[in-house]
């Protein structure tokens, strides 16, 4: 799919890299013993480098450099045996050290790439240029009191993993995908939450256009402050648009950081110029360089489960399930596992399209996530077992579903109470075809005389009269025999 | 009986041992001394009642039969080390005021070997300075005058107060810190003994750091044994320091065997630069001879890179600091001065008032070398250097087992001197900074008298985590040298 910006003077292409900021799953902070855990009392979990006190030393935790090992292979990267923390060095009333470690020329994680699923079910790659490891700054709150401010140091020195992106994204569609992939993959692999509303996935994208045809990358912009995968979208459709209207002026695009409001959709600029940061990176000589092994690389490989994209593949060989269905049901972890709890030992075709058009429509319609479906995964099984055992028709089986969305109550239980076994005594159903004829004499002739199409139309007839009970096979096939045999 | 005031560090060990005298005794001697010689401010905070209390309870662990390798002793603590409920101020006004809440590493494993605190020595403010003469509470006194006038000396830097009150009898022992020379030139300047251990062999956690890479904590003291007995209660791997050596601390003590036949010593070519003064230049041939005569060859080495280590000191030293001293922002503890003007109006205000000159001179530098630009041509340029440097040690210890050289160019100076321009302040550490950017051991041992009647001191620079070495030759030297003279003020 293109995405091509008409300007009065020709058409011109988005380019776009993402850096998303991913917070580690981990109990401790990046280099301090303080707790991790969201919402707690502001300054509660503070240890004494994280408030920046005189002396104090920052000691690696190592589980979190798994963590970001374990996202490098997951995003089939380069891991570095040996990386180099650095110092970020500014300013800032929630940065006690006066400096951020974070890791600059030497990352833990190297180049790698990510598969996009886009919405015509083909694929794309975006190259992952690095992963580091670096420590987040606390929280300033400016809305507590008319002249002060208020800092929290709870996220002071919480882990995170910076992730960045070639400049290889060309539409706002595929910086969507790309977010969203890069969510599962993390959370398939424990390593983040993914929860852009807590902020535990941050996102700065950058974004520069070019004429189409042209392969130079030109000067781009850096919005920051983009906290969902809706907003992101609309600040790089909003800032390539601004851009092309700024090189259609006769202007330039300068280099900046700019601001996305999500009330108005638009970015602003957010830095002028003498306040442009020169960061003096330099290696944190009270770290050692940063050395992992060989051997814990893989173990951590060994250890890592089963990812999108191999499921994707997996649904597609083994199940035979198109790449879209498959595309969508690995896209969010726990799909997958309700979906493979349904598929498993029954029809997967029959699940993926009980799960993708059923379930996902009424997940839709009351508006809950499936981690809070009212239809579990065995129920939603049951359900197809009852169908293909002959029990209820496909017709029923839609009306259990929507009384299980209402009361998360068992299907088989269901379909008892309310008498909704299907009926497969060819006597009653004999009696009902002969009815439906008998009211219809003039249809039924014409079927007689060849007419196959009102067929279908008799057999909605006495589904209609049985109240959908009878099986429609059966009816299918008496029909024939009596009108056309 | 010897006033006790005069014993060394093993002495008092052993008489205390022997139940001669009690730890609080012992304290108090040196908290009269303290109060009487208050004039030299070797002392930003003295603790005498905390110091009495733990020399009661020092008596107490003894007469229970406990007693740790410093039972008892009574030290001071570089006001550096940040001290629980005991105000650190790294001799700055930007922390006047502030008492941790936590001990440092070096000093909780002094305290829990039995050394009683007597308090928090001067500085240079944070330890920036070889002259004691940058402290915000003052410039320290050298107990030591020269023969030709009655002017006030300066005791060297940074570990400036710790020096004047071992040398002034105003406390038995005391830590200091070594980033450039801060040790081994204030032991030279006050006729004491200053330890520099490898880098990494003592945590630095809990220091007020200056420059990261290069700081190391040591003991100063009267005798070579002394310095041996404490290193050994100060030393030690903690995993709160990332760049603490994950290695056994020996039994320093035991390698004071006084043997060093046939141990092969330095001597850098590169250390007698033209016009080092003839005093030193003797001083050094001096202890060279006593070395030989004892059993040991001297060989020549050289050390091609050593031009350098100064300038480089002066990049990597400030860098760090310029970093490690963004902290005190007024934002969280310590001085806090309000602007109109926001944010960056506190940050401005505080810090100007809240450091000296010279700190502030070492942090414009060190943010300059880090800048955009110029980090290649300066910082990175650096650390090739100090690469450089080091190797140069390397190679020459593959032929030689220690390393000879004067501590420092010349004798103490007057308060006041060598102030006009920072360099001729900053060529006091030429002999040492390249052992500090090497991170190797080094010991200032005091060897004789100027003619002027001040100390010199001769520096020994080991192997890296080769203390043990170090110590036996600089045993060795003391024995010959039998330095006995004592400045003329202080305890008598």
């Amino acid at each position: 799919m293109t995405y091509i910006i008409q300007g009065e003077t020709g058409d011109w292409e988005l380019v776009c890299g993402l850096e998303v900021h991913c917070q580690v799953i981990s109990k401790a902070k990046l280099f301090s013993g303080a707790s991790t855990a969201f919402g707690a009392e502001p300054n509660t979990q503070v240890d004494l480098l994280d408030a920046g006190l005189p002396g104090m030393l920052p000691v690696i935790n190592r589980i979190c450099v798994e963590q970001a090992v374990r996202t490098g292979l997951g995003l089939n990267a380069q891991i570095n045996h040996r990386s180099v923390f650095a110092r970020k060095n500014y300013f800032s009333a929630d940065l006690p050290l006066g400096y951020q470690i974070s890791q600059f020329d030497k990352p833990i994680v190297g180049e790698g790439v990510i598969t996009l699923d886009l919405k015509d079910g083909k694929t794309k790659d975006v190259g992952i240029e690095r992963l580091h490891l670096e420590m987040d700054a606390g929280k300033s709150m400016h809305d507590q009191d008319s002249t002060k401010s208020f800092i929290d140091l709870n996220r002071a020195g919480v882990a995170l993993m910076e992730i960045v992106s070639r400049p290889d994204i060309r539409t706002p569609e595929e910086a969507g995908a790309y977010l969203k992939k890069l969510r599962a993959i993390v959370r398939y692999l424990g390593t983040c939450d993914g929860n852009m509303d807590e902020g535990s996935m941050r996102c700065d994208v950058n974004v520069s256009v070019r004429r189409v045809g042209e392969t130079k990358l030109n000067t781009r912009a850096e919005v920051k402050n983009v906290n969902s995968v809706r907003f992101a979208m609309q600040a790089i459709e909003h800032e390539a648009q601004r851009q092309v209207q700024v090189y259609e002026d006769g202007g330039q695009v300068v280099q900046e950081t700019r601001l996305f409001d999500s009330a108005t959709g638009t970015t602003r600029s957010m830095r002028s110029k003498e306040h442009a940061h020169d960061y003096r990176y330099f290696p944190d000589p009270d770290l050692l360089p940063l050395e992992v092994t060989q051997a814990e690389i893989d173990a951590i490989r060994a250890s890592l489960p089963e990812l999108p994209d191999q499921k994707k593949q997996r649904f597609m060989d083994e199940w035979g399930l198109s790449p879209y269905d498959a595309g969508v049901l690995v896209a969010e972890q726990e799909t997958a596992h309700y979906f493979e709890k349904v598929a498993e030992g029954r029809d997967p075709k029959q699940a993926a399209n009980w799960v993708i058009t059923n379930l996902f429509g009424a997940l839709n319609r009351i508006g809950k996530p499936i981690t809070e479906s009212p239809i579990s995964a065995a129920h939603l099984g049951k359900l197809i077992d009852l169908i293909k055992a002959d029990v209820i028709s496909g017709r029923i089986a839609k009306d259990v579903f929507e009384i299980m969305v209402e009361t998360s109550g068992d299907p088989e239980a269901i379909v008892t109470e309310r008498g909704l076994t299907q009926v497969t005594d060819t006597g009653a159903i004999d009696a009902a075809i002969d009815e439906v004829i008998k009211a219809n004499p003039e249809k039924a002739q014409e079927v007689r005389e060849g007419k196959d199409k009102l067929l279908g139309w008799f057999t909605g007839q006495v589904m209609k009269a049985t109240q959908g009970k009878a099986n429609p096979g059966m009816v299918n096939d008496l029909l024939k025999k009596k009108l056309m045999g | 009986m010897t006033k006790l005031t005069d014993l060394s560090l093993a002495e008092a060990r052993d008489g205390l041992a022997q139940k001669k005298f009690s730890a609080v005794e012992l304290t108090s001697a040196y908290v009269a001394a303290m109060a009487r010689h208050a004039d030299l401010n070797a002392y930003i905070t003295p603790t005498p009642e905390l110091a009495l209390e733990c020399a009661k309870a020092s008596d107490a662990r003894r007469a229970k039969g406990v007693a740790g390798a410093m039972e008892g002793i009574p030290i001071g603590m570089k006001d550096l080390f940040c001290t629980e409920g005991v105000r650190s101020t790294a001799a700055s006004r930007i922390l006047e005021n502030f008492v941790p809440p936590y001990e440092s590493t070096v000093s909780a494993n002094l305290r829990d070997a039995g050394a009683v605190m007597l308090g928090k020595t001067n500085l240079d403010e944070f330890a920036m300075g070889s002259a004691n003469v940058t402290s915000y509470f003052g410039n320290v006194a050298n107990p030591w005058t020269r023969n030709s006038d009655d002017k006030t000396l300066v005791p060297g830097g940074s570990s400036g107060g710790s020096a004047a009150a071992v040398a002034a009898r105003l406390c038995l022992a005391a830590t200091g810190t070594d980033t450039g020379g801060s040790i081994r030139q204030p032991a030279a300047f006050c006729g004491i003994v200053g330890l520099k251990p490898t880098y990494g062999r003592c945590s630095r956690w809990g220091i007020v750091a200056f420059a990261s890479s290069l700081d190391q904590a040591g003991p100063m003291t009267r005798t070579v044994r002394d310095a041996a007995i404490m290193l050994g209660a100060m030393a030690g791997n903690d995993p709160k320091d990332s760049t603490s050596a994950p290695i056994p601390v020996p039994d320093f003590e035991k390698a004071l065997t006084g043997n060093i036949k046939g141990l092969k010593v330095g001597v850098p070519k590169e250390y007698r630069p033209q016009g080092l003064s003839a005093e030193i230049a003797k001083t050094w041939d001096q202890g060279l001879a006593w070395l030989k005569d004892a059993g040991a060859e001297p060989v020549e080495i050289s050390l091609p890179h050593t031009d350098y280590a100064l300038a480089t000191y002066y990049i990597v030293a400030p860098a760090e600091a310029s970093s490690n001293l963004a902290r005190y922002d007024g934002v969280r503890y310590g001085l806090r001065v309000d602007g109109e003007g926001g944010l960056d109006d506190l940050y401005c205000r505080t810090r100007a008032a809240g450091f000296g000159k010279e700190v502030q001179r070492r942090i414009l530098i060190g943010t300059y070398v880090l800048s955009a630009g110029y980090y290649d041509a300066y910082y990175l340029k650096a650390q090739r250097v100090r690469a450089l440097i080091a190797e140069d040690f390397r190679k020459a210890f593959e032929t030689v087992d220690v390393i000879l050289t004067p501590t420092a160019p010349t004798p103490a100076f007057a308060v006041g001197e060598n102030e006009d321009d920072p360099i001729t302040m900053y060529l006091n550490d030429v002999f040492t900074v390249p052992t500090s950017l090497a991170g190797l051991p080094g010991m200032s041992v005091p060897v004789g008298l100027s003619a002027d009647g001040l100390p010199l001191g001769l520096q020994l620079i080991g192997k890296p985590f080769d203390e043990e070495t170090v110590l036996k030759v600089g045993g060795v030297l003391e024995s010959s040298a039998a330095f006995t003279a004592r400045p003329s003020r202080g305890e008598g």
